[in-house]
């Protein structure tokens, strides 16, 4: 664990999640970005920002592309580089990444990174298409293979390889909204049982509704420093010590695997080896559970468990709060919620909270290292940080 | 470099709607591309030959739609699968004339030309699908 500090964390902010009615995208930011300043009081927006990345999907759900520069403007930042970064659901973990070469290269010292999406105000048949449209147009989308398709086929080719199950699949969902209960911030905030999961109707089979992340209006915004500067700002800081992203082709159909995400291998070998960690030092992770069945496949992919059983790691209840590597605290993308732009800098908020103790009912015990995992698309992309907590 | 067909995405569902399933080999690493692509990722060559796949392959995996985009939803609940073809190609469709509980990965599909063209401005591409 001697990965030496890439950035520090010194302060993060993030909106409400849910069915945010009657606001704008540029309007949800605002309040995650007041949150991040009100944070860091020793912080002066104006003068100390130098550069802002926002990921944002889809400029189809509000007619607003160029949200880059929208953001700052909403933030009472305009003035500063700001510039949109899109990977599909990943697009604020890239944003993140970006931040960090932005540190790194010396030209801007102080960064704001984030996300946001307004979502919940088109019917499902527009948000299936527009979330379609991260996925390969010529061959995938054009033959009616939907999001949840996609990984639907990725979950029929496990449960044929490794005998997972549906029930172990859902058990997922059942643990991710008992977090989620727990997070004021979450969009849904109730428990589920396994019963109302397997009782959900199809959406993809095996996936049902109840294996969904949710369509949801959110922003969520991290500020990052030179680890030297950070002291500067807070007593608190969080490191970022390891940061790994990687592509794979657009189109599923041609991946060698359809069990596992290169991208995701990849992003973590590079990330754990930069950290010097292992997966067993992880104390806890935010993982991309757009479905319940990416959350098993990404265990696996982080090294979590073995290729293969990630099934039985659910079952045992490691990655339940209060278990061996509790994952998704925040309640993840199926209970917190899926704006897909602010996905990436929202598990990094989680990490920050949890890392600086602020977690509340849902705090980890001694939580040290921390995980965080953003896929685009049905994996062509993956972005995975690795977090240190300053003591 | 031939005069031939481009090595476009274009050109395939041209040569599809000829009833014609048609991949781009590389002429200098010798890699078979589908859908064909104009500049090859393994050896960075632009010149291909066009060679005809047959439609016989099996299904790696699949799923069953029932929530789709608007242009689908009359059709749903349709299956959808990855079907290898021969020399390890794969390719993704819709599978037609079975039922939910007769699909089984590592089963036998054909391809099938049966068209069905869409009314709109961009793109005007033919369908394939696959059946038992």
């Amino acid at each position: 664990m001697n990965g030496k500090p890439l950035v520090s964390i010194i302060s993060a902010g993030m909106s409400k999640f849910g069915k945010r009615e009657g606001l704008l995208a540029r309007e949800i930011f605002s309040e995650a970005a007041y949150e991040a300043f009100t944070r860091c009081p020793k912080l002066n927006p104006k003068g100390d920002i130098k550069a802002m990345f926002i990921g944002h999907m889809g400029e189809a759900y509000e007619h607003q592309g160029h949200t880059g520069s929208a953001m700052a403007d909403w933030a009472g930042l305009t003035g500063i580089p700001a510039t949109r970064t899109e990977a599909a659901c990943a697009s604020s973990g890239a944003a993140l990444r970006s931040g960090i070469y932005a540190v790194l290269s010396g030209l801007a010292d102080v960064v704001v990174v984030g996300g946001v999406e307004k979502m919940t105000h088109r019917t499902t048949a527009e948000v299936t298409e527009y979330l379609a449209m991260a996925s390969d147009y010529p061959f995938e989308q054009w033959h009616g293979i939907t999001f949840p398709g996609l990984f639907a086929l990725m979950a029929t080719a496990h449960m044929h390889a490794y005998g997972t199950t549906e029930q172990q699949i859902a058990l997922a969902a059942v643990k991710n909204h008992y977090h989620g209960s727990l997070n004021p911030k979450a969009h849904m905030q109730k428990e589920i049982t396994l019963e109302t999961v397997m009782a959900s109707r199809y959406v993809a089979w095996p996936l049902k509704l109840y294996d969904c992340s949710l369509i949801t209006d959110g922003a969520s915004c991290i500020i990052l420093t030179k680890p030297e500067l950070a002291s500067k700002y807070t007593d608190q800081p969080v490191h970022i010590v390891g940061s790994g992203q990687a592509s794979d082709t657009i189109g599923l159909y041609e991946r060698k695997s359809f069990t596992s995400l290169n991208a995701t291998t990849l992003a973590a070998k590079t990330a754990y080896e930069m950290a010097q960690v292992t997966p067993q030092q992880v104390d806890l992770a935010e993982v991309h559970d757009c479905f319940t069945f990416a959350e098993l496949m990404a265990y696996e992919d982080l090294g979590f468990c073995k290729l293969g059983e990630g099934g039985k790691l659910i079952e045992s209840g490691e990655t339940r709060l209060g278990g061996r590597i509790p994952v998704n605290t925040s309640g993840g993308l199926k209970a917190k919620g899926h704006p897909v732009g602010a996905t990436g800098t929202a598990q990094a908020y989680e990490m920050y909270l949890q890392l600086t103790g602020q977690a509340g009912k849902r705090q980890v015990k001694d939580a040290k290292v921390g995980l965080t995992h953003n896929v685009g698309g049905s994996g062509a992309t993956s972005v995975v940080h690795i977090y240190r907590s300053a003591q | 470099m031939s005069t031939q067909e481009p090595f476009t995405i274009e050109q395939f569902y041209k040569f599809l709607g000829q009833q014609k399933l048609m991949a781009g080999k590389c002429l200098k690493c010798g890699k078979i591309h589908l859908p064909p692509r104009p500049l090859c990722d393994n050896c960075y060559s632009q010149d291909f030959q066009w060679v005809n796949i047959s439609g016989k392959g099996k299904l790696l995996t699949y799923t069953v739609i029932n929530i789709a985009p608007a242009q689908f939803q009359s059709l749903t609940p349709y299956a959808v699968g990855i079907v290898e073809l021969e020399n390890g190609l794969k390719i993704p469709g819709m599978i037609q004339g079975i039922t939910q509980e007769q699909l089984k990965i590592g089963m036998e599909l054909t391809l099938d030309f049966g068209a069905c063209n869409t009314l709109q401005q961009w793109p005007q591409w033919p369908r394939y699908c696959f059946k038992p």
